[in-house]
């Protein structure tokens, strides 16, 4: 680089140059015109304006860090509130059908399905993936609502009543309730007998199980177990017994799992949704758990 | 206000002190001292110099009103025109439908995901410009650009209101009066008349332009057609008539790109300095022998809307819009000398005259050759993709949350959202079938609502559909770890014709 100083003229425009150089390469010192200097007074201005109108600055209070508002109290938050609220009352016409419809009516009607279907897939979500899982797969203790074993039954109306009342929820008086009880713990059957109705529950559901043990078995089951589980061990909807004979298992089908079930009872708790929730949504997630696959 | 001419001579004058200050800014000679960074010197800003161009007429002012006719009639009309394609789907030729994500051209019609035909347009229009600059120079700046179109439409507006050059020159030193201010006021309105006939095209290629017309008469149109009026009608009308030659010189970026491609057999617009010097004035009846042919009459500064002189050689702010080629062969035919002083010139032909070899063109060389063989091969594959562009597609998406789910008996199920895609203008029928996986079986929930497994798609819409795939237990063994293939194939119940799209069937690893 050369000496500042030395300002050469460009002999073809006749222009100055800057007086630097760079492999040979200079530049020339046109004039910019002024009205680009006068945009760029404006935007300068215009950003001191818009640093009073809007929030701007972030800055350190005594209550700790904050920010200045601005002087037409602007903020993104309200613009979100006011966004979903325009769309909550852009969808109140159909949330009121649906609430109001019988499900299989609304699922006559493919528009109004397709609103209750992403409702009922986002009010899921928010509510009961906690215990059901994310693609309501469920997990040890909380049912798989995407295969065809129901506790309760599986129409739309017992889908319904379940969300609705929950089980087990002390709260609700119209709560689904049964007792499974504690066999073991609770010293109604010894432990060799809880052994060999195990045994025989894995003779039901086609298991590698133990012949001697599961003849015995199955005499404790004729007593014990037929009330709630069926004489075959198909179970019983109206009192949330399972079907013993299926390949899917709430609690675990193994040996060991069903000796614990057996010794220690089983009541799970689901909460009841009726008071939380609105009509409409709870038709939406009928519909929409029953649309798993496993909807009868 | 000093008009170009004498300040013009003033930078001249300028210049020539500036190389008097430089040689010696201390005097040592005897020479006026100059501060070598002094303000006077070195003016940081400057304001903009107004350019009044002269109207001229010839060739090239016939070819310029040629393109401004075609660009413009093309630009206003074509919202306008219309294409019948049944009845539930619009009926404008051209017509960009953001809401409902359709492009429509006449008989084509572009989903968002086959935005790469407007790629491929964009790739050719690029190959396209290189190709026209690398042989005749600027000609998109002098010609096509819509900044020069609507530049000269706002130029002639203002000669028609305003007067030819001088009688503008001494309008504007002219103090104001009631005539000066109806003769701006009338210029001004019909600039934004203009502007906004602009803005109000623009608009008309994203909606319905008869019906987005009444609606925007009766003030019942969306905000946001007014809205992008009004943008496009400030600019227009800031950039056509206040800014002008500023965009070319100080905004835009083609003409610095577009001095990278040319080369030495470009046909640009240049004066022949070879023959027009030594320049100055020439009394009739005199010989032309011993002195150039440029009589320094200052016609082609006159006629230039960028306020340059060609004279000075080939230079950034030039968009070589050929105006100075019909003022200087106007003033030859009255000096009875040949035309082409100022004319469309290669720099190799400028060394070939000054070496006295004849002259020659190059269009077809090995640049324009590769610029004319890659437009070809995009153009053919463009083509061949459009005729091989298919109007039933399906996509199967398997659901991943959960991978798949153990039902009462023992089987495996998997489930698979299938997006049918229709881009026919009926409404069509199809059956679901999978292929290569024996012993599965196809269900849809329970409340699909059609029978069986056909689907309806509407006219030119995509469905999305979901359906179940079931394995019994005693076929497990077919998947390895865990998972195999099948395909699905949707198929139009009346013509028979079929996409297919395999998909993964997962299950426990055995």
């Amino acid at each position: 680089m050369t000496e500042s100083s030395k300002n050469e003229v460009d002999d073809v425009t006749g222009v100055k140059t800057t007086g630097h150089e760079w492999d040979g390469i200079r530049e020339l010192d046109n004039p910019m015109p002024k009205w680009w200097l006068y945009t760029f007074y404006a935007s300068i201005v215009w950003s001191l304006a818009y640093w009073v109108v809007m929030p701007a600055w972030p800055y350190l209070s005594t209550e700790g860090w904050t920010y200045t508002e601005g002087v037409i109290g602007y903020a993104q938050r309200d613009v979100v509130t006011r966004e979903i609220a325009a769309v909550t009352a852009g969808r109140a016409d159909e949330m009121q059908r649906i609430a109001t419809l019988a499900p299989e009516d609304v699922a006559t009607d493919a528009a109004l399905m397709e609103v209750a279907l992403a409702a009922g897939k986002a009010a899921f979500g928010d509510n009961c993936a906690p215990c059901h899982g994310s693609g309501a797969q469920g997990s040890w203790g909380f049912p798989n609502l995407n295969d065809d074993v129901w506790l309760w039954g599986g129409t739309l109306e017992d889908i319904r009543t379940t969300l609705a009342h929950g089980i087990r929820w002390e709260a609700d008086d119209a709560t689904r309730q049964n007792v499974m009880m504690a066999y073991g713990r609770d010293g109604i059957l010894t432990r060799r007998e809880v052994a060999d109705v195990a045994e025989f529950v894995l003779a039901l559901s086609y298991q590698p199980h133990e012949a001697e043990a599961a003849g015995r078995g199955a005499e404790i089951f004729g007593e014990q177990c037929v009330t709630c589980h069926g004489a075959d061990g198909t179970g019983n909807r109206e009192l949330g017994a399972p079907n013993l004979t299926d390949a899917v298992w709430l609690y675990g089908g193994d040996r060991a799992s069903i000796v614990q079930s057996v010794s220690n009872g089983r009541s799970g708790v689901m909460p009841a949704w009726g008071e939380r929730l609105d009509a409409g949504t709870i038709n939406a997630l009928t519909l929409y758990v029953h649309s798993l696959g496993g909807g009868e | 206000m000093a008009d170009s001419a004498t300040s013009l001579e003033r930078l001249a004058a300028e210049a020539a002190g500036n190389v008097r200050a430089a040689a010696d800014p201390h005097g040592a000679d005897g020479e006026r001292v100059t501060a070598v960074n002094s303000e006077k010197n070195r003016p940081l800003y400057a304001s903009r110099v107004k350019v009044y161009p002269k109207l001229v007429g010839g060739t090239f002012r016939r070819l310029k009103w040629i393109v401004m006719a075609l660009t413009l009639t093309i630009y206003y009309v074509t919202p306008w025109l219309r294409w019948d394609r049944g009845p539930s789907l619009p009926d404008q030729a051209v017509l960009l439908d953001f809401p409902a994500r359709r492009f429509y051209f006449f008989f084509l019609e572009i989903w968002p995901q086959e935005f790469y035909y407007i790629t491929g347009l964009l790739i050719l229009a690029s190959l396209g410009l290189f190709l026209v600059t690398s042989v005749a120079g600027r000609v998109w700046c002098g010609y096509a650009c819509p900044q020069t179109v609507w530049t000269d439409l706002f130029i002639h507006v203002e000669r028609f209101f305003e007067g030819e050059r001088s009688a503008r020159i001494r309008l504007d030193r002219s103090p104001w009066g009631i005539a000066k201010l109806a003769r701006k006021a009338a210029k001004h309105a019909v600039w934004i008349l203009i502007a906004l006939a602009t803005g109000g095209a623009w608009v008309f290629y994203f909606a319905d332009a008869p019906t987005l017309a009444a609606d925007l008469m009766r003030f019942d149109a969306p905000a946001i057609a007014y809205i992008s009026i009004a943008v496009f009608a400030s600019t227009t009308y800031l950039l056509g008539g206040i800014a002008r030659e500023q965009v070319c010189i100080y905004m835009c970026p083609w003409p610095r790109i577009q001095g990278a491609m040319f080369d030495e057999e470009s046909l640009l617009v240049s004066y022949k300095d070879d023959r027009g010097e030594k320049r100055g004035p020439h009394k009739k009846g005199t010989s032309w022998e011993g002195r150039g042919d440029c009589i320094d009459c200052g016609q082609c500064v006159a006629v230039c809307p960028m306020g340059i002189d060609i004279r000075d050689g080939m230079q950034l702010e030039c968009i070589q819009c050929a105006l100075c080629i019909d003022a200087c062969d106007a003033i030859m035919d009255r000096v009875e000398r040949p035309r082409g002083l100022i004319a469309y010139d290669t720099l190799n032909n400028q060394q070939r005259r000054k070496a006295g070899e004849p002259q020659r063109l190059s269009i077809l060389r090995p640049r324009t050759i590769v610029y004319m063989a890659a437009m070809a091969l995009v153009a053919l594959v463009m083509l061949v993709a459009l005729v091989n562009r298919s109007t039933l597609e399906i996509s199967a998406l398997p659901d991943r949350n959960p991978l798949f789910v153990t039902l009462a008996d023992g089987s495996i199920r998997n489930g698979y959202e299938l997006k049918i895609v229709n881009k026919e203008h009926r409404e069509r029928i199809f059956r679901i079938d999978i292929e290569g996986f024996e012993g599965a079986a196809l269900t849809r929930p329970a409340l699909a609502g059609e029978e069986g497994s056909t689907v309806i798609v509407g006219i030119d819409t995509l469905q999305t559909v979901k359906f179940f795939v079931s394995l019994p237990a005693d076929k497990l063994d077919r998947l390895r770890g865990g998972e195999g293939m099948l395909t699905f194939v949707a198929t139009d119940i009346e013509d028979g014709t079929r996409a297919e799209r395999t998909a993964s069937f997962r299950g426990p690893v055995q």
